[in-house]
């Protein structure tokens, strides 16, 4: 019979050599192999202190941008929340008043703005129908592990980046060879 | 007299203070070491590059919760861990650590006990220490304790025989039972006259009957934790557990001591009369000679532990029968033939 995948091999029920039968010179060749090993530089990346960076791909935490001028960008559309598959996001729009254009890039903004974490798939389709480049999956940093179920409803206060940065977080950024470990 | 029976005593303290210092990061070392072998760091949060992680292990040994089994034999299923601690650290008394020290022109041998017969007393504690698994794998009324227990002492017995035998060679040579009489007798050619040139075959024997001995891989089977859970101390848990695996690490270490005495001598160490040092020191080198032959045979009996896979039960025996046993009566008839050759 064919097989499916070209991959499979016989089974042979071979005898051992005299060379195999009196176990020493494999059990030595077997140590010298590790012992190979013993002198090698150990692949452990030491987790608290050095992180690994994920891939330019990465799916990880949202931010909210702001623009420019250091203007939240979101306009409170909805699209996002509508296209979650996970019903994850919510938000309570609220207008702009004259004098506020330093801290919301439209006329309508998000007064209220929450990702329920613990529903949030990080399938990134928030990102994909935002019209207004507002929100992004970073690849830097993974939602935290918490004690309490309820610190995982990440507000405004969490998602909205601190100052406007234009090439920080966005995804497929800088090339991933360059610098493995940032620590 | 006083002053030997104090210094006995001091000496009674301090070696079992360093069995179990030694065996504590003997602990360390294995994880450590696995790590390296692994292309891994092993245990290094605990302190220093993990140095107090014996110290945490052994705290968390103690305030685990202590199960007895309902259906288990109670007086047995303890006397099962302490026999094992105690055959481990009983053998250490006749191990001789050093020649002697001068006090006050006293000569105080580094020895506990100079019994002469003390191949015969290790034997005797070492067969000994199989009660403990056994007893503790029968008390546990558990299959696989029972199973393990089997092992350990079917496997203990059939490679007590060729260790003997390897060892009846050995005595045809030294013609004294005496562990320090065996050590003096290697002082020779500045103190490289080892009998592991003498009897390469012997110590081959020897060194892979005391792996069977101490249960460690590739002959671990009566805990072998794929097969049998955890072997004879399956229902173990808290402290009672932790005496049995560092009664483990305790018999690892007296078996790398008996077999740096026996075939790498000892305290001798090359040059040790030509220096022209004083006693006092040249002792204390000795002690210092013999604990690095010692842990390098830790490190051996860890390196083996981490490149070989475990045997299978036939083949664990077959090798026990029907190699080891023969190759060791060959040894004694070689041996015998040498030695009338040479008289
Ligand atoms: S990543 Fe996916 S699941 Fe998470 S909030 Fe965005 S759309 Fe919803
Ligand atoms: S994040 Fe984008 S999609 Fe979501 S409400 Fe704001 S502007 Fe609309």
């Amino acid at each position: 019979m064919k097989s499916l995948t070209n991959r499979s091999k016989l089974v042979v029920n071979k005898q051992m050599t005299f060379m195999e039968r009196i176990y020493l010179p494999v059990i030595a060749k077997g140590m010298l192999v590790t012992l190979k090993h013993f002198f090698r530089k150990s692949v452990t990346i030491r987790y608290p202190e050095v992180k690994r960076l994920f891939a330019a791909a990465y799916r990880g935490l949202h931010v909210l941008k702001k623009d420019e001028n250091g203007a939240e960008r979101c306009t409170a559309c909805g699209l996002c929340a509508l296209s979650c598959p996970a019903e994850a996001i919510t938000m309570t729009a609220a207008e702009r008043q004259p004098g506020e254009e330093h801290l919301y890039k439209e006329e309508k903004y998000a007064s209220m703005y929450e990702i329920n974490m613990l529903r949030c798939i990080f399938c990134g389709l928030c990102e994909e129908a935002c019209p207004k480049e507002a929100i992004f999956l970073t690849n830097e940093e993974l939602a935290p592990s918490v004690y309490d179920r309820k610190d995982l409803i990440f507000g405004k206060d969490k998602l909205v980046e601190k100052e406007h940065n234009p090439n920080g977080k966005v995804r497929g950024g800088g090339p991933l060879t360059e610098r493995l470990y940032h620590g | 007299m006083t002053i030997d029976i104090i210094f006995k005593l001091i000496l009674i303290a301090s070696i079992f203070g360093l069995s179990l210092v030694t065996a504590m990061y003997s602990t360390l070392a294995e994880r450590k070491f696995a790590g390296f072998f692994q292309d891994r760091l092993g245990p290094d949060r605990a302190g220093p590059y993990g140095l107090f992680q014996p110290l945490a292990d052994g705290l968390k040994l103690l305030t685990k919760e202590e199960i007895i089994p309902e259906s288990a034999n109670t007086f047995l299923f303890l006397a099962g861990p302490s026999l094992a601690m105690l055959t481990a650290c009983m053998t250490s008394a006749v191990i001789p650590w050093g020649t002697y020290i001068e006090v006050d022109g006293h000569k105080l041998p580094l020895q506990v006990a100079d019994i002469n017969v003390g191949i015969l007393f290790v034997f005797g504690v070492v067969s000994l220490g199989v009660y403990g698994v056994m007893i503790g794998g029968w008390a546990s009324n558990n299959k696989f304790s029972l199973l393990g227990a089997i092992r350990g002492a079917s496997q203990n017995i059939s490679y007590e025989i060729s260790m003997g035998l390897s060892i009846i060679a050995l005595v045809m040579i030294t013609g004294s039972l005496s562990m320090r009489e065996i050590t003096d007798q290697q002082s020779g050619f500045h103190g490289m006259n080892w009998y592991v040139i003498k009897q390469p075959l012997g110590f081959l024997i020897f060194l892979i009957c005391s792996f069977a001995e101490t249960n460690r891989t590739p002959f671990d089977l009566p805990e072998c934790e794929t097969e049998l859970v955890g072997g004879y101390h399956t229902e173990y848990s808290s402290m009672k557990l932790g005496f049995y695996l560092f009664a483990e690490y305790i018999n690892m270490f007296i078996s790398s001591a008996v077999m740096a005495t026996l075939y790498f001598g000892g305290y001798n160490f090359p040059f040790m009369h030509d220096l022209g040092l004083s006693q006092n020191v040249v002792a204390m080198l000795g002690v210092g000679a013999l604990f690095i032959k010692i842990l390098l045979f830790i490190f051996f009996f860890m390196w083996v532990r981490w490149t070989v896979p475990r045997f299978r039960y036939d083949q664990l025996m077959r090798l026990g029968w029907q190699v080891l046993i023969p190759l060791a009566i060959l040894n004694i008839i070689i041996t015998g033939g040498v030695v009338l050759f040479f008289q």
